[in-house]
């Protein structure tokens, strides 16, 4: 349980981190907060040849509120975005994920944007990112490009980021007032990961259900406004829809048979909570 | 600064326990172990080096982390607290130990380090913590012995302490 040796630099400026991951290429690899990565590390499902930390780049240390969105920089650990003076106001789904992410010793070092580039099927941050609708900004030496989160999670901890590029930013859609928005969780001990995740946004152009812990990464499903008596169609054939496997946490049947319960549960709080 | 070969060790200059220290530490070194090998400090214990026992949790600026998470290197410059630093002198507990021990909150002792640094974070930033409040944080670490309950009446007895302190008066 130790990690393997890798060099280790730790840049100045974002554009020497950028050159590093450029002639790293493959075996180059960003460490922020650590949480998702070091276990990686300790049980050498990672074996990187160069860790980048760009945990001093003060330039990345930024929650920024621009129009109808809100920039979250690469090293803003996630204990400073729950501590946000306007996170309940602009982003209440992400103030009633939190409490679900981890612990709070984790909490406190890990990164949002290092969540989001870890991409585990079951975990809150991408999947509140996803069901929002938000965005990735994508860095290298060469471009930058900003791809929409549903398109970024491609499946099991797998992403969209290319050799040589990094997260720079994540961008959560500013809540508008009047919609509604839940999020439950069911797992064995709280602040591990979800066996099944939902999170919900309800406004005046329906509603929106996202899933975490059953496919191979978040996915969300818009659905018209329904009744509460109608959710339960809708989410059986949702259930149905997503790849659910058995594994030692869960049976495909209770994860199919959660995302019915905690998906009537989640949605119908969003529409309970939009005014 | 210069990329740090795999194969060599390098300096880590941080604050420990109040006092600055510089150790070497190779790139691959968890401050888990920078604490117990290099610098000799056992108290911090090391369970599942995978973050999810909580033994190792140290204080990182002021906030409760899995040393058994974070590379040596990753704390060049912080003011890092390990347990050693709770008690004021060698025959002396502090207010939350003396509770832990006055309620039975250890029995083998083994988590009791990564437990005693959360809360010791938990009671400082908010005195006024509660049950609830207690609870979560403990939620970051396993306890095979106590049950967690006599843990719970520990720290709520220190907290209630800690505030009688804060005002004598009242």
């Amino acid at each position: 349980m130790k990690p393997a040796s890798f060099d280790f630099l730790c840049p100045d400026t974002l554009e020497e981190a950028l050159s590093a991951l450029a002639e790293g290429g493959g075996e180059a690899r960003v460490i922020a907060g650590g949480q998702s990565l070091v276990p990686m590390l300790n049980m050498r499902l990672a074996r990187p040849g160069l860790l980048v930390d760009i945990m001093r780049l003060e330039a990345l240390r930024r929650i920024e509120t621009l129009g109808n969105e809100i920039t979250v920089g690469a090293s803003v650990r996630q204990a400073e975005l729950e501590a946000w003076a306007d996170l309940s106001r602009d982003l209440p789904l992400l103030a009633a994920a939190f409490p679900w992410l981890g612990h709070v010793q984790t909490r406190a070092r890990g990164t949002v944007c290092g969540s989001v580039a870890h991409a585990d099927p079951s975990a809150e941050l991408p999947l509140s990112l996803v069901t929002l609708g938000g965005a990735v900004s994508l860095r290298s030496r060469k471009q930058k490009r900003k791809v929409k989160a549903d398109d970024f999670f491609i499946g099991m901890m797998a992403t969209d980021l290319a050799e040589g590029e990094m997260i720079e930013a994540v961008h959560f859609p500013k809540a508008r007032p009047g919609s509604g928005y839940a999020f439950r969780e069911v797992g064995r001990r709280h602040g591990d990961f979800a066996i099944v995740a939902c999170a919900a946004v309800a406004d005046d152009k329906g509603l929106r259900l996202g899933i975490a812990g059953v496919d191979d990464r978040p996915r969300v499903f818009p659905l018209p406004a329904l009744d509460d008596d109608q959710f339960d169609d809708a989410l059986n054939d949702i259930a149905w829809s997503l790849n659910a496997r058995d594994d030692i946490h869960a049976s495909a049947r209770y994860r199919r048979e959660l995302v019915r319960n905690l998906g009537h549960e989640t949605l119908r709080e969003a529409s309970r909570c939009r005014a | 600064m210069p990329r740090m070969n795999a194969a060599q060790r390098h300096g880590v200059d941080f604050t420990l326990n109040g006092r600055k220290v510089r150790a070497e530490a190779e790139n691959r070194m968890l401050l888990s172990d920078l604490l117990r090998h290099e610098i000799g400090l056992t108290g911090t214990h090391v369970g599942c080096e995978h973050g999810v026992c909580g033994a190792c949790t140290v204080q990182i600026d002021g906030k409760p982390a899995r040393a058994c998470l974070t590379l040596a290197q990753q704390v060049r410059g912080s003011d890092v607290r390990t347990v050693e630093a709770l008690a004021p002198a060698p025959a002396e507990l502090s207010p939350l130990q003396a509770a832990f021990r006055r309620h039975h909150g250890l029995q083998c002792g083994f988590c009791t380090p990564g437990i005693l640094m959360s809360l010791d974070t938990l009671l400082r930033e908010r005195p006024e913590a509660g049950r609830e409040d207690i609870r979560e944080h403990l939620s970051g670490h396993l306890c095979r012995c106590t049950g967690y309950a006599t843990i719970v009446e520990a720290a709520l007895a220190a907290a209630e302490e800690q505030r009688k302190e804060e005002t004598p008066n009242a």
